[in-house]
């Protein structure tokens, strides 16, 4: 009969303790787990990432719903356990659920420490733990008033960084002299100061919270020199004390965590601990290396094996703060028996320092530049002797023995027992060998198969290096496309940090994200001016040397030099007064061609440049505008007659695409974007290979999207059928919106959407009526600033340049 | 024998943008930099003929309309996988005002 296996707590420490049992023991324990958040297990480390607006949560779950279902496990979701009962052998949580266990594993984690000062349960005084934390400071953070952070420290430091990003005005209250004072050395904090400062995040040194002041909320923070700091947001990121009051009342030993052996196994021998509420050989854990290093043991003693134990080793800091690079391990206090080595370079802001005992590294300190960690870090671990490279050891791995600095050298030279990946303990060799054995050839694969730089990601570069040297020129590291040869970055990261860093025009683009070009080039900057004119339709004042030249003349450039000219037809419908004005002017200007286009309107091809303001003037006084059929944004919306005329007819499906086009024309979007609406399943308006679509039927509309008709052909997809055609619109116009803040530059919808995938799609427009109406206001409002006739601007003298010459070279003149 | 002819000033053309003079041998097409620099170029992409000066000016070259051929503003050589030439026509820029050497051309034109 299967053992019961109980876990209390669902954070990292025991989601990996169990991956290691289900591969060492599947089906041994019919496992249960009460989570007291409400969710699946997530990566906690990246909750930096998230506040910042670098991730979102989507992208840091570990074990998604699916995960659990795969293993049979029950998960009981935001149950708090509130008693053990070791005579019975049962677990109770606060909605009342009892279950009986075999083994019970201990995960409850830390608790925030808040300074016992008045005021400390005023709203607007969070911890930062978790991710309602996270939201909470989210939704703080949308008044882009000032906050204080209590806490210099790692999370202190990345949740003032974090706010700061989202806006806030941001104060660091921290009471010893130097920042993250346990994990540097006063001369590195004082450069780390500097860089955080330099975020325009002010930093209080020897400030000591008296209490936080606030009636009814928070309102600011008093020190204890009596000065106040003015903040409706106050976020304690002091410290973690161990989570062990459950276990504390169970009867278990405890000290500062629940106490285990080596086994993880605590006084009880059928329960056990893993993670921040444990304490095994006097000492209690805050990183995720140790962590993982107990989930290990404990799945090894529920498995039966008894060789694997839990050894304590130094764990590397890191700070999440993009941009700031710093790296500490070991024992860094001065000595008498103690030398150390110091690089400085203050233009730099490089300081690096390496202590030594008996010509061995005990201690590094990397600030600015921190590539060597690594090696410093298996130097100390091997405690080899380094008075042979005495005189270059500071310099870095690329200094030795003749390798060059060459970076994928120095990943080369690395031992196979080397550590890649601090958080989870994987070194270079079984990263080697398993890409081999496997046949891996994606940064995801080897993420899943060896841990490497799964947790915190900040090895990411290593592992690549490997899979470059293992994998030759088939690897291209490129996991993630960037734009252009301007950047390394994708098309997703640029758009998530133009919005988390508030970036609002090209040149801030190009500094904040480091463009390698002085001003980029024709792919970017036309990606770029997209991205601002959706993000920021109110404040971004459109680059037009940045569009590409149909959408800067608005008008098609053909082969020979000359545009051609489509003006709107609503839906198709015209009439005998615009088709006399469109005759007019073809012969007016001796315009060579004319043509019915595919998007049920008319092409004037073959007008010379110059004439263009004065044929849209002619077109403008019968009552047309752009048809933006040179742009990407919305062009056409083909329909079919409907019950105005149609015998089959079932809506008015004529009446709806006017509705549609007049309500959306104007809009940008990430490619072009067609629309059609039939009146019936015959489907006459060729509604089920557009971009969106509408299928009128009795019942009311069917709303359809992501087709394609070009060098794809594919179907649309079902969104989904709603009632009435106010309905019908705001799900258009929330999807439409949706693919305007996701898509990338040139993706048409069908692609977006099988990278975002369906069923998430449907589930925020149609599923989800805030999602949809926030969508679909988000659109309404950009459009403020969209729906002005580009045509209409430029007959009034809009960017004359563009249309006539500089100067005319005339024979005499030139004959002189 | 230069013969240098004024075409206007600097601030006829946006920056990273260009305009076109026209002569009797065929269009020019004068560009402006993100940093001031000034030059000129046949406005005649040697690929298809595509107007240059209808191009994104993005550093010291432009990318052709009609098939995105980059070319260098300095050399008019075509810069990446392309081959081709455009020809340059000297410029000059004194207190704002822009003029181009057309007299070799013309004079070869006679």
């Amino acid at each position: 009969m299967t053992e019961k296996l109980v876990i209390v707590g669902n954070g990292m420490a025991p989601g990996r303790m169990l991956e290691h049992l289900l591969e060492a023991a599947p089906g041994r324990y019919q496992i249960t787990i009460f989570n007291a958040e409400p969710r699946v297990n997530y990566d906690r480390i990246m909750l930096s990432p998230v506040l910042s607006g670098e991730k979102e949560y989507e992208e840091i779950v570990i074990h998604g719903d699916g995960w659990y279902i795969k293993h049979g496990i029950t998960l009981y979701k935001g149950h708090k356990v509130v008693a053990i009962d070791r005579h019975a052998r049962t677990v109770t949580s606060g909605h009342g659920v009892t279950e009986s266990y075999d083994k019970l594993v201990i995960a409850t984690g830390s608790v925030p420490f808040i300074i016992p000062v008045p005021g400390k349960d005023l709203p607007g005084v969070l911890s930062y733990r978790d991710l309602d934390d996270v939201s909470a400071m989210l939704v703080a953070a949308q008044s882009r008033d000032r906050a204080v952070v209590i806490g210099g420290g790692l999370l202190g430091l990345e949740a003032a960084a974090g706010l700061k990003e989202r806006g806030m005005d941001v104060t660091v209250l921290h009471v010893m002299p130097t920042l993250m004072e346990r994990q540097l050395d006063p001369a590195a904090g004082y450069l780390l100061q500097k860089a955080v400062e330099a975020r325009g995040i002010k930093v209080r040194t020897k400030a000591n919270t008296r209490q936080i002041l606030g009636d009814g909320k928070v309102e600011g923070v008093e020190l204890d020199t009596g000065e106040i700091i003015p903040a409706t947001l106050v976020v304690m990121a002091v410290g973690i004390r161990p989570n062990i009051g459950l276990a504390r009342e169970a009867g278990l030993e405890v000290n500062r965590g629940i106490v285990t052996d080596d086994r993880m196994v605590t006084s009880d021998p059928d329960i056990l601990s893993v993670g921040e509420c444990t304490e095994v050989d006097g000492r209690v854990y805050g990183l995720v290396a140790p962590l993982y290093e107990m989930a290990k043991a404990a799945a090894a003693h529920l498995s039966g094996s008894e060789n694997r134990r839990f050894i304590h080793s130094d764990t590397p800091t890191k700070l999440k703060v993009t941009g700031i690079d710093l790296y500490s391990i070991g024992d860094f206090a001065d000595g008498e028996d103690r030398e150390e080595i110091i690089l400085r370079d203050a233009s730099a802001g490089i300081y690096k320092r390496v202590i030594l005992q008996e010509n061995r590294i005990i201690g590094t300190v990397l600030f600015g530049e921190t590539g060597d960690g690594a090696w410093f870090n298996e130097l100390k671990k091997k405690a080899t002797d380094i008075s042979e490279m005495r005189d270059t050891l500071i310099f870095g791995q690329a200094f030795q023995g003749g390798v060059s600095a060459d970076p994928l050298a120095a990943v080369a030279a690395l031992a196979d027992d080397a550590e890649i990946c601090g958080c989870n303990g994987v070194c270079k060799g079984t990263i080697v060998s398993t890409i081999n054995q496997k046949g891996l050839t994606t940064l995801e694969d080897v993420r899943a198969h060896t841990k490497a730089s799964a947790s915190c990601g900040t090895c990411t570069g290593l592992v690549e290096k490997i899979m470059t040297l293992t994998l030759g020129d088939s690897y291209n590291p490129a996991a993630i496309q960037p734009m252009c040869s301007c950047t390394e970055l994708g098309h997703d990261e640029v758009r998530r940090l133009v919005k988390a860093k508030a970036l609002k025009t090209i040149p801030a683009v190009m500094q904040e994200l480091e463009w390698k070009t002085s001003c980029g080039c024709a792919k970017c900057r036309p990606a770029l001016n997209y991205y601002l004119v959706a993000d920021w339709p109110d404040e971004y004042a459109d680059d037009y040397q940045s569009r590409f030249i149909n959408e800067r003349v608005h008008a098609n450039i053909q082969k020979d030099g000359t545009y051609s000219v489509v003006p709107r037809m609503w839906g198709g419908v015209t009439s005998s007064k615009e088709l006399r004005a469109i005759a007019d002017v073809v012969d007016k200007f001796a315009i060579p061609t004319v043509k019915v286009t595919g998007g049920q309107r008319i092409d004037m091809l073959g007008i010379r440049k110059e004439d263009l303001p004065a044929v849209w003037a002619d077109l403008g006084e019968a009552g047309f505008v752009s048809g933006h059929a040179y742009a990407k944004g919305l062009r056409t919306v083909k329909t079919c007659v409907g019950t105005d005329w149609c015998r089959f007819g079932t809506q008015d499906s004529t009446g709806l695409g006017i509705r549609i086009e007049k309500f959306m024309w104007g809009s940008w979007t990430p490619a072009k974007l067609k629309m059609a609406v039939s009146g019936c399943p015959r489907n006459c308006a060729e509604a089920t290979c557009k971009d969106i679509g509408v299928i009128c039927v009795d019942s009311g509309f069917e709303i359809h999207f992501a087709g394609a008709a070009g060098v794809d052909i594919k179907g649309t997809e079902v969104l989904g059928l709603v009632r009435t055609e106010d309905e019908a619109l705001e799900a258009i116009v929330a999807l439409t919106q949706m693919y305007r803040e996701q898509g990338r530059y040139l993706e048409r919808i069908y692609k977006w959407a099988r990278r975002i995938g369906l069923d998430e799609i449907r589930r925020q427009v149609m599923g989800d009526p805030d999602k949809r109406k926030a969508y679909y206001d988000r659109f309404v409002f950009s459009q403020k600033f969209a729906q002005v006739d580009p045509w209409a601007e430029r007959v009034s003298g809009k960017d004359k340049h563009e249309f006539r010459p500089m100067a005319i070279a005339a024979m005499q003149e030139a004959a002189e | 024998m230069m013969n240098w002819l004024d075409i206007g000033t600097i601030d006829d053309i946006p920056q990273r943008g260009a305009r076109c003079v026209k002569t009797p041998q065929g269009k020019i097409g004068i560009f402006r930099t993100h940093d001031d620099r000034i030059y000129a170029i046949d406005d005649h992409c040697p690929h298809k003929g595509g107007p240059l000066t209808q191009g994104i000016v993005h550093g010291a070259a432009v990318t052709c309309p009609l098939h995105n051929w980059v070319f260098s503003l300095e050399t008019g050589k075509a810069l990446g996988a392309d081959e081709g030439t455009v020809r340059t026509i000297p410029v000059r820029v004194t207190d704002g005002r822009i003029s181009i050497a057309l007299g070799e051309m013309l004079l070869a034109a006679e």
